[in-house]
Parts: C-alpha cells; structure tokens; sequence
C-alpha cells in the first residue's frame, strides 16, 4: 500500500466541506476529500434555499451552469393559529435582478454540481469512504485520519472537519462534546411534485419567479420550531422541524406534526393534487454561539454546521457553511504560502478572520435567542392564538364599533397573559435581539 | 487471467415515475445505479482474479454519463474501464447492443488480451430480457453458460470450466473449455468493499473512451435505432393500487398499543384474516 499524503484532507463534502475543499485546490493545494455517502448530497438535507452572496465569494459565475430552482422575489411570514393565520409578505420586483440574491436549490442536485467544481479544481474526492479517527503524532497534533476502507489513511498537514451536525469524528477525537438534546432541532421535509403552471398559479408567478414561506405558530404545538414551504420548479418543499428536547418531552411526532402543517387550511390548497415523491429528515444545530466547540487545533479545523454555524432566527446555515469552508481554507494558503506550522496558535488566525464577517457578527448578535425561545413558549402558542384572536375581531364587521373592539383585543391579551408578562416578553425579546 | 465484465448503467428502479400522458419512463433526476445483476458478475470476476492473477475490464455502451458507472466499478477493484460511447448507438436494441459490445470485446482483444472470460449480469433490471449476453457469445463464437449460481473449478491449463446453473426444476452442474461467456445469477455473492487505494485509483483513472470508429465497428447500420428490428408498438403503465400510506397513531407511544392498532387497521381491510391465523396459531 502507497501511504499517500496531502495538503489537506476534507471531511466531507458538503457545503461547508465544498467551499474548504474547492478553495484550497484552486490555490494550488494537493486536497483529500472524504464523504461517506454514495455520492456528494446524497446525505445531505436542506430546505433548500441558497444565497448567492457566500457562493459568489467562492465561485464568481457560478450561476452559469449551477442547478438553480427558482430566484427568490417573495417572502412571506406567518403567525399561525389553528385554521387561520397572520401574513407579513414582502415582494419586489426588484429581486428580478441580473445577479438574483437567493435561490431555491434541490440539493441532492446541487451539491454534485459543486463537488463537479471540487474535483474540476484539482481536488480527489473519494465516496463511501467513512473517516474512522484522526491520526495524532507523540505531540498530539492532528496529522491525518483513518478510514473504514480496510483501515486504509492518509496523512495530510491539515484536517478540515465539514462532517456535519452529529460530526461523529471530532466527537470521538473528543474536539467537542456530543450533541445536546436542547442545542439541536429535528426536521422532516417532503417533496411535493405539482406542474409548473400549477405552482406559478398557486403562488402567483411567473418564469422562474420564487416564493418562500416561513411559517410559526400553533403548528408546533408549543415546542419551539418553524415550518417552511419553498417552491421549486416543479415541486414544493415543505417542512417543520422543533428542539429535539420538545419532542422528547412532548407526545408529538415529527411526521405528525408535518401531517397537521400539510392539513392545515392555509396550507392544504397549496398542496392540493401533489405527489410526495421524498421524505426526509435531519437535524439542524440550532444551540447558536454558545454552543460553539472550540473551532481549531494543532493539525484541524472545523467548518459548517459541525462549528454549530447556523443563524435559527433568520433560517440561515448553508451561507455560514460555505463561508467558513472558505475562510478556514483561506486562512491554511495563507500560512503555507508564509511557510507556517498549522499549529494551534497560528489557526487562530481562523477564528479572527471569521470575526470580521457577517458569520460572528449574526452568531453573537442572537446568541440569547435559543435559551430566550426555549423557556417561553408563549410565544409559540399564546401569542399567535391572540394575534389571530385581535385580526379576527378588527376585520369582522358585526355591528361591534371600532372602540369596542380595540377594548376587546387589548383585553384578550391582558387576559391571555397579564400586563407585567407582555412588557417583561417585550423586554426580553428587545434584549436578546440587540 | 484477463476477464471482461460488461454492464450496464440504469435508472434507478426505486425511484422511477411513468409519464401519465406517454406511460415512457421519466429518467430525468432519477438517480443512476449500475445494474444490480452486473454486480454479482463483477464480485465473481474480482473473485477469481485475485485467485488466478490478471485483469478485471469493466465494459458498458452508453451515454457519457454512464462513467459514474465505470468509476463505481474501479473503486470496486477492477483494473480497467472501457466506455463504448456514441451517438449512433442511441436507441440500440438488443441485437444491436450485442453487435457493439462484441466489436468492443474484439478491440479489447486485440489492445489488452484476449479474455478466456467474459461476464455479464442474468439480464438487465430496466430492459429484463436478458438477451444481450447470449448475443454477445453468439457473435463471438463464445460458449455460453446463463444463469450460473456458482464457479466450481476452473483450469486455466486445461481451458475448461465448470458451474452450476440454475435451471427450471433443478440444478444443472456444466462443463465446458473457455472462452465462455457467463451471465452471472443474483445472490450468488457479495459485492465487496474497495480499499483506499481502488478508491485512489478510480478517482484518478482516465476511462477509457470509444467511439463507434474506435471499436472498430464501419457497419453504422448494424448500431442503434437503425440496427434495431424491435419496434415498441404500445406501451402502458399498470394501473396504480389505490392504496394509500395511512399513518396509524395511539394515544400513548408503547410499542404494544401502535402495534395493536396497526393490527386492528390490518384486520379491518382483511377480515378474514385475522380468523385464519388464529386457526394457524392454534396448529390447525
């Protein structure tokens, strides 16, 4: 056996393991890259909306041959109640621009494209190859990993870990600790397959025109979670995903939760006639900042959702993934370039760089949101009964005079949850989002 | 030893639609596996490589994308890869497949060995005619042993062989002298798992690719649509079971009560049942 040697072994080839992989080859770098599915995607499960910003920054032209769905010109947000719900939408035409801002993707399709790039660039992707262990000298450092290939390695000077949420190498290496039950969502997402007219009709669109639905509410019957629909070309996406705490604590399944989104009344239509070809589920690490891992060491770093890098307010992760993998692979030319060690100390470059982008930024910024959300369920249950309750009482004409009916909606919250705890739930919203 | 594998690139069954209005397969996004039978032919072929020594060729005419196929095979451990591929091959039967899979064996011949070996699976799972392999030997003048279920002694001196194949009623033990065209059965083996270097190998390897000309092949009208006598006069998708996947719930989440009511769902649509294995449980 040749014992083959690297500049760098990837683990995984997702978005995070992609961007790592495909920045690091196109710099000239001799790259490894490892994924245990039987082809790059194949494990893979995201909504799946991608935003152009973090691809641009890797791949310029990328929307030249890129298996895109629909641009994204709609987003609407729903408060739900049982059979009714409250609707913010924005659409702008502005969003038919040249260079479109988000997408919506299929990933098993758009992740072969990428690691087509990967490979295009200089990179050897190796499939169904399962990363055992890292390998570590007398010193401790990281020099290359073990496989389930007949125990097969490689030996690399660095090992960029984009294994993915449950990242079972680093836990093992003991990088970072196993997944927290509260630090983690579960959810299910199934393809529904509808004409393209049918879709542009129902969603009111035209050409490759996209709408993005993000829903809230009773749906997740207090835990706290959200459900989705995303339209592609000739499917829809449409899922719920909550806290993998929740589900333990509470009777509900995930596939029953996704049944009662899928019957609920402003959902239903939108389904109607489909054909659920796929069903899926993965879990989502949605702990934010502080329950970030240490992100390098001697020999390794980590990127995407293994970091924990996933914005749950905003329903942002694959834009987190890709620009680490990029930056963590910037940041490992740049010391080979300087002839460096990809020692500890100077991988901290990493994390520094990553503080200057919109990554740290968004992860600090709602680093209180997770705990906030998880210890008030109010405002997955009560909130949206009573703001579905006050829209009922405003747009009813019954004879009630506007005055009345103003007193009535103030009193349903009052009396849905008393005056101090609507400040105190104003208050703490107001702090955990500053 | 040098020994051939042919196969085949398919969509894969457990993901196909039918088009409602043309009833004609929707390949498009189905993923692509390589034929299931194929594998059990290649395990074999790995097999008595790494017993007798030699070469593995895997063959396959199709589209460039059938590549993914070839790699797949190499990270397997075969040794080579041979893609026939060519516009005038599309729309191929299988009287004209077997004509340029046999002038591609021949060129292989005379570029990398003659093969005393060539393996095929029983039959394909999206065409399921399972002619192509005895065609193959028919124009190669090769002897022919289909559906073999087990290799039993092979002598490379003497140039004999024998197997075992599954036959109607019965299992027949064959003997003949290579070369032979074999066309392997299901579950006789299991496909293994490539080490780290096949892996390395497949993924650096450059597949080798053939035009009609390459292969030698000057007769077009013997390929493709054109070579096909077959013509599909109708085709029509089974009417679908009405049937539809009902999730079953119970109030508390113990095993026991979700298996009693999906006992109870069972017995509803079949009430028969649940008489006749209380009669079978009782021993009657």
């Amino acid at each position: 056996m040749i014992e083959e040697r690297f500049d760098a072994i990837v683990v995984g080839a997702g978005p995070s393991g992609n961007a790592a992989a495909y920045t690091m080859a196109k710099e000239g770098l001799r790259v490894l890259q490892l994924e245990r599915g039987e082809y790059p995607g194949s494990k893979n499960v995201q909504g799946a909306i991608l935003y152009a910003d973090a691809l641009e920054k890797i791949i310029p032209d990328f929307r030249e041959d890129a298996p895109l769905e629909r641009h994204v010109i709609e987003q609407r947000l729903w408060t739900m109640d049982n059979g009714s719900h409250v609707g913010m939408h924005y659409r702008s035409d502005d969003f038919n621009e040249e260079r479109p801002n988000r997408y919506t993707i299929i990933r098993a399709q758009f992740d072969r494209w990428f690691s087509g790039k990967v490979r295009e660039a200089g990179a050897v992707l190796l499939c169904e190859t399962t990363v055992t262990e890292l390998l570590r000298d007398t010193a401790g450092r990281v020099i290359g990993v073990r496989t389930d290939r007949g125990g097969g390695t490689a030996f690399a000077d660095i090992v960029i870990l984009g294994e993915g949420v449950n990242g079972l190498v680093g836990q093992r290496a003991g990088l970072r600790p196993e997944l927290k039950p509260d630090t983690v969502a579960l959810a299910v997402k199934e393809m529904h397959f509808l004409p393209r007219e049918t879709i542009e009709a129902r969603f009111n669109l035209k050409g490759n025109e996209g709408v993005v639905i993000e829903a809230m509410g009773t749906i997740t019957d207090g835990m706290t979670g959200t459900g989705f629909i995303y339209t592609n070309q000739e499917s829809i996406s449409i899922g719920i995903g909550c806290i993998v705490s929740d589900f333990t604590e509470s009777s509900c399944t995930p596939y029953g939760l996704l049944e009662a989104f899928k019957r609920h009344p402003s959902v239903q239509p939108l389904l109607e006639g489909s054909e659920c070809k796929e069903y899926v589920a993965h879990l989502i690490p949605e702990g934010g900042y502080n329950a970030m891992p240490q992100l390098y060491g001697d020999g390794w770093i980590v990127v995407g959702d293994a970091g924990q890098f996933v914005n749950a307010v905003h329903r942002e992760g694959s834009n987190l993934a890709m620009t680490t993998g990029r930056v963590a692979a910037e940041t490992v030319v740049w010391l080979k370039r300087r002839r460096e060690e990809l020692s500890k100390a100077n991988l901290a470059e990493y994390q520094r760089r990553l503080e200057e982008t919109f990554v740290m930024k968004d992860m600090k910024k709602y680093r209180k949101i997770p705990s906030l959300l998880h210890h008030n369920r109010q405002f997955f249950n009560l909130y949206p009964k009573l703001l579905s309750g006050a829209a009922q009482t405003w747009f009813r004409v019954d004879g009630i005079d506007k005055r009345t009916k103003e007193k009535q909606i103030f009193q349903s919250f009052r009396a849905g949850r008393k005056l101090t705890g609507l400040i105190g739930d104003a208050f703490k919203l107001a702090r955990s989002w500053r | 030893m040098h020994i051939v594998v042919c196969l085949k690139q398919v969509p894969d069954s457990a993901q196909i639609r039918v088009h409602p209005v043309t009833n004609t397969i929707m390949r498009q996004g189905v993923p692509t596996i390589i034929n299931p039978y194929d594998l059990f032919a290649l395990e074999e072929a790995l097999r008595l490589r790494d017993r007798l020594g030699g070469e593995v060729t895997v063959l396959t005419m199709g589209p460039l994308m059938a590549e993914d196929s070839l790699r797949k095979a190499l990270t397997f451990g075969a040794d080579r890869a041979v893609l026939l591929t060519d516009r005038s091959f599309a729309g191929s039967d299988t009287l004209a497949t077997s004509y340029a899979l046999s002038m591609a064996l021949t060129k292989i011949g005379q570029e990398f060995g003659g093969p005393p070996i060539v393996f095929t699976g029983k039959q394909t799972i999206d065409g399921d005619t399972a002619q192509v392999g005895p065609g193959i030997a028919k124009r190669l003048g090769l002897n022919q042993l289909t559906y073999v279920a087990r290799i039993c002694d092979l002598d490379p001196q003497a140039g004999t062989i024998s197997v075992e194949r599954r036959a109607e009623g019965g299992v027949q033990v064959l003997e003949t002298r290579m070369p032979v065209l074999i066309t392997m059965l299901e579950g006789t083996n299991e496909m293994r798992r490539g080490s780290l270097d096949d892996a390395y190998r497949a993924a650096r390897s450059q597949i080798v690719k053939w035009s009609a000309a390459d292969a030698g092949i000057t007769e077009l009208a013997k390929c493709g649509l054109k070579g096909s006598p077959t013509i599909v006069k109708k085709v029509f998708a089974p009417q679908a079971r009405a049937e539809k996947v009902q999730h079953i719930a119970s109030s508390d989440l113990s095993t026991d009560a979700l298996a009693a009511n999906v006992m109870a769902a069972i017995f509803q649509k079949q009430p028969a049942l649940e008489g006749d294995l209380l009669r079978f449980a009782a021993g009657q």
